[in-house]
């Protein structure tokens, strides 16, 4: 063992392969943790393809207000996503103040969508659309793959608002840093990244 | 750039007290152990479980003992109602598939093993790594609790398919709650199994110890690697299909469910779903699934045989390693093939029929290096060699069935009997198993400093390996018959004069089932009582055999490790450890 | 001594397998249908195929853990020559001729069935699959189906289809059978379709299997040459009852044919 250090103390810095994408493992986490919740989204937009092409009846139920809502929605995520590649910078500069500023915004912009989202499902849903229902009559898979779709985005978007949060009490208080905050933000345009497809796939393509 | 993290690990004093260590400990031996040890438990139920099955096949009306106890419902006077049958086969299925072989080989020794064979201190996550452990626990008891609830377990098999899995209680006795609850254990199983895949990905990445290069990783490392790129991508598509599934079940939606049905007397509300959608969504986690459980037991085989023949495998790392990447990615389009007869385009059946076949190629390069790796050895015939050996011979076996089932116009014929029963226990059940058994026997030294007794363990093989023979080429041949699969009773014509050779099968199994507790009683045992083991009693190289047996809790006491070989260097007899200075000699 | 051993075991096992398959200890029945051949055709082949590879595979195996115990030294050691090269090429070559020669064959035993299009003066039954039982619909004089209406089905008064005889006026001829007779040498064409689950039909000897699916009608044709009584069994899970869900298949001369489905008309 001439050439290894034996010693034996705590605190010392352990000699490593370095990492091949020079990302370090958090990030890479999260990158995987994104391929698989990709692979999710794939399975119901799938499932939701399927059910449409093999549907007599699909209808496109979806109005102008709907559609302009889906509009402001997205500008809301898109901005969203701005918002948090201005936290990141901001983080990595260690200006903690603009951080916060940039952090809070996304959190609010990410409320925005969600109740704009809300709004919008309840809407349907006093108009009589449900999971197994259609009042304009056509196939009830619509609402099936509507709200289970929106659902699992939603979800998604509301965890994102919890987890954006939690880092930004961490960073504050000198728990977390800038890496957290790079990972959240990787999240966070995972997040927007689904919507361009379901925007698209879920409401342009049932617009009357 | 250097990660911090790794830094971070070792700097943490190890824990204290009970639960801290035993129970909710983020130690990735810990928690390997706790994996393998469920996995066990696991077996035995899922084991049991085929027994009643076996016997009832046999002797339809035999009363099995114990069992009017267990579920009085279920097995009145002892005799198993035809629905008992099929919710023990439906559970059998998810317990052995799922909790005994997607766990052992993966996530129990993987979770013991890669990071000490990369060099690290720990996992990646190791919170996570916990978090996994306890969500595929609460999976576990959630399906065992499938048993005691009044409408017992389902009954549409670890397939599920649809609608009889979708339509709820109408369908028939224990597609109730039982299948709701199938699903959530199912859903636990997926997190916890992207958990794990993410933490072996990240770590077998970042946190490789000095001149551990890709080129070093022992090929157990690379298959779970591998493996865990292929498990993260299928167990991501399971996941939704089981919520798609529950939707079904108790949200009112139709994904799988058509117009029209008309179950127990009553015209179902639902319209518009596809069956066929459930079964595609199915399989395309399903066949990576099988790949997942192989691949660990390829890593194994490769990584514990040139240990007792003493020289590198044939091709070196890259063959075998190439191999596996290839078989894992070629496992994500061949999913078609378990739907040849299920009313899919008879055209998809030679766009899936053909890259079946072609993933024959690097299962037959994988096997021909094991094979050939013996040639001009020195083989130490150890019990974790024999299972190895067991190994390539139950695999060839296993895969020429494949060839049949591979061409759609002979999976016609095929397709649900007990042929296919015999294919698939034959690679997962059987190779896979013996891969794992090696694997158990050869690093329950490391783990738990022990050595086991090796003249039971041979028994253990040799009785085991005609034994599995005896039990599941017989199901091969009889499947030639076109004898069908998942019937709890054979009534039919051609059936009834096949019970005989089902009494010799069901005898075979109980006998193979009565073997594993030498296996059981060897390895409880040794555990306490077993021959104090030094670090490396096999003379293997790879960085677990430079460390104590067991390791201590930062896997290598601050040692900084720096690797300076591949895992197969021999000096004729003497191995070459991985952190050895010393020149390794070329060729051999 | 474990090596030798171990061979030994293999080498039975393997003999004692191959002689299982070379003698047909258990084998298919006999094929009854005008497409049979080509898949048994496909099978004989790969058995010959598949089943040299096994019998070569396991003989390596066995030979190798015959020769290559532990000498104790007093043996050199040997890489295998050329390395993994030779593997790789068997592998792709060998198995790659294999794997063509078998998916080109097997793909015109597929189409026969598949691909080529029904007879068009097929006899046409129609086939009900539901938890637990087969049921038969010939058309009758007129030669059309009735429409089925699902709400309409009563096993009680033994409408198992949900006819509505007394609106549709192609169902009041439709015959309803609880077995599958039909006239030997004589193209038929079937349409599966689903009362619940999923089931499967399969007659053996026929050399068909073919899954129903709710909520699609799947059509299956062949031509039987030999008259006998044939099982048809369900081959998919669908419930408690899958064991015994079952059904005859009986191929008359069409003498005996056109009598059966008289009196069967006359019991509707």
């Amino acid at each position: 063992m001439s050439q290894s250090e034996l010693t034996m103390s705590t605190g010392h810095e352990v000699l490593m392969e370095p990492s091949p994408y020079g990302i370090e493992k958090k990030k890479l986490g999260m990158w995987f943790f994104i391929v698989a919740d990709a692979c999710t989204f794939a399975t119901f937009l799938f499932g939701y393809g399927y059910m449409r092409v093999g549907s007599q009846n699909w209808g496109t139920p979806f109005e102008f207000g709907t559609i302009l809502n889906g509009i402001v929605m997205t500008f809301v995520l898109l901005s969203s996503s701005l918002t948090m590649l201005a936290a990141v910078r901001t983080t990595q500069a260690g200006e903690k103040a603009s951080a916060n500023k940039w952090l809070g915004l996304t959190m609010l912009l990410g409320t925005v969508f969600a109740i704009l989202h809300l709004r919008e499902w309840f809407k349907m849903i006093r108009e009589g659309w449900g999971l197994f229902s259609n009042p304009t009559g056509g196939t009830t898979q619509f609402g099936a793959c509507f709200f289970s779709i929106t659902g699992l985005h939603l979800t998604h978007v509301i965890s994102g608002v919890i987890a954006l949060l939690i880092i930004t009490r961490g960073y504050n208080q000198g728990r977390y840093n800038t890496s957290h905050v790079e990972t959240a933000g990787l999240y966070w345009h995972f997040v927007d990244l689904v919507w361009m497809f379901v925007f698209p796939l879920m409401y342009l393509m049932n617009a009357r | 750039m250097h990660d911090m993290s790794a830094h971070a690990a070792a700097h943490h004093a190890p824990p204290s007290g009970f639960i801290r260590k035993y129970l909710f400990s983020v130690d990735h031996k810990v928690i390997g152990i706790q994996y393998t040890t469920l996995s066990l438990v696991a077996a035995f139920i899922g084991m049991a479980l085929s027994w009643v099955m076996r016997i009832h096949l046999g002797w339809p009306a035999a009363s099995i003992p114990f069992l009017s106890t267990l579920s009085p419902n279920g097995a009145p006077g002892g005799v198993p109602t035809p629905e008992y049958y099929l919710s023990l086969m439906t559970m059998h299925g998810t317990i052995m598939a799922f909790f005994v072989l997607t766990a052992a080989p993966m996530a129990g020794y993987g979770n013991f093993m890669l990071p000490i064979q990369v060099g690290a201190a720990d996992m990646a996550f190791p919170r996570l790594n916990m978090a996994s452990f306890w969500v595929t626990f609460v999976g576990f008891v959630v399906a065992s609790a499938t048993f005691i609830i009044p409408d017992g377990p389902p009954i549409s098999g670890w397939t599920a398919y649809a609608p009889l899995s979708a339509v709820g209680p109408a369908a028939g006795p224990g597609q109730g709650r039982g299948q709701d609850l199938w699903v959530l254990s199912i859903a636990f199983f997926c997190v916890a199994s992207l958990l794990g895949s993410l933490n072996f990905i990240v770590t077998t990445i970042d946190l490789r110890t000095k001149g551990m290069t890709l080129s070093r990783l022992p090929l157990s490392t690379w298959a779970w690697f591998i493996n865990a790129w292929v498990s993260l991508l299928a167990f991501a598509v399971l996941l939704p299909t089981g919520l798609l599934l529950l939707l079904d079940r108790v949200g009112g939606t139709s994904f799988f469910i058509p117009g029209g049905l008309v179950v127990n007397d009553k015209v179902l509300q639902h319209s518009g779903g596809s069956p066929l959608l459930f079964q595609h969504l199915f399989w395309f986690f399903g066949h990576p699934e099988v790949y997942i459980i192989i691949l660990p037991a390829f890593g194994i085989v490769a990584h514990v045989m040139p240990t007792f023949t003493r020289k590198p495998l044939v091709g070196g790392w890259k063959v075998i390693t190439y191999a596996m990447i290839a078989i894992g990615s070629l496992s994500f389009i061949v999913w078609g093939h378990h739907m040849f007869v299920s009313g899919m385009s008879p055209n998809m059946a030679m766009v899936f029929s053909v890259p079946t076949l072609i993933i024959t190629i690097p299962s037959v390069i994988a096997v021909l290096v094991f094979a050939f790796s013996l040639y001009g050895a020195n083989i130490r015939f150890t019990t974790p060699m024999l299972f190895c050996l067991g190994f390539i011979s139950l695999f060839i076996s296993g895969g020429i069935g494949g060839f049949f089932l591979a061409q759609p116009a002979v999976d016609s014929y095929l397709h649900a009997t007990s042929f296919v029963v015999g294919h698939f226990h034959f690679t997962m059940g059987l190779s896979a198993i013996f891969a794992t058994f090696a694997g158990f026997y050869y690093w329950f030294p490391k783990m738990w400093g022990r050595m086991m007794n090796e003249t039971l363990g041979k028994v253990h093989f040799w009785l085991s390996f005609v034994l599995v023979y005896c039990v599941f080429m017989t199901m091969h041949l009889m499947g030639l018959t076109g004898a069908v699969r998942r019937y709890s009773s054979y009534v039919a014509d051609f059936m009834v004069p096949q019970i005989p050779t089902n009494r010799f099968i069901t005898v075979a199994a109980l006998l193979l089932g009565a073997v594993q507790f030498i296996f059981l009683y060897n390895a409880i045992w040794s555990r306490f009582k077993g021959p104090k083991a030094p670090d490396n009693p096999w003379q293997a190289t790879t960085l677990e055999w430079d460390t104590t047996s067991p390791p201590p809790f930062d896997n290598f006491d601050g040692r900084q490790i720096t690797v300076r070989h591949g895992p197969m260097e021999y000096d004729a007899d003497a191995s070459v450890m991985q952190t050895s200075p010393e020149q390794s000699i070329a060729g051999t | 001594m474990p090596g030798k051993a171990f061979a030994v075991v293999v080498v039975i096992i393997t003999l004692v397998i191959a002689y299982c398959v070379i003698t047909h200890v258990w084998w298919m029945p006999v094929d009854i249908s005008a497409h049979g051949p080509k898949i048994d055709h496909q099978i004989e082949e790969t058995v010959f195929g598949a089943g040299i590879l096994f019998i070569a595979g396991q003989l390596v195996l066995a030979s190798f853990a015959f020769l290559y115990g532990d000498s104790k030294g007093a043996r050199k050691m040997k890489a295998f020559p050329g390395g993994a090269k030779s593997l790789i090429v068997f592998a792709c070559v060998v198995v790659g001729v294999e794997i063509l020669v078998l998916s080109f064959i097997g793909s015109k035993a597929w189409a026969s069935v598949y691909f080529t299009p029904p007879d068009p003066d097929s006899l046409r039954v129609d086939v009900q699959a539901g938890q637990f039982a087969f049921y038969f619909r010939y058309p009758g004089p007129d030669g059309k189906f009735g429409p089925l209406h699902p709400d309409l089905i009563n096993e009680a008064t033994q409408n198992y289809f949900g006819l509505d005889t007394d609106h549709d006026a192609d169902s009041k001829d439709d015959i309803v059978t609880a077995g599958l007779a039909i006239p030997v040498n004589k193209p038929v064409l079937l349409t599966l379709h689903s009362k619940d689950m999923g089931h499967s039909f399969d007659v053996r000897e026929l050399r068909i299997q073919q899954d129903f699916v709710p909520g699609i009608v799947i059509p299956v044709h062949f031509t039987a040459l030999q008259t006998g009584k044939f099982e048809i069994v369900c081959t998919q899970l669908c419930g408690l009852g899958h064991y015994n869900m079952k059904a005859y298949l009986e191929i008359m001369t069409q003498a005996d044919y056109d009598n059966w489905l008289k009196q069967q008309a006359a019991m509707q």
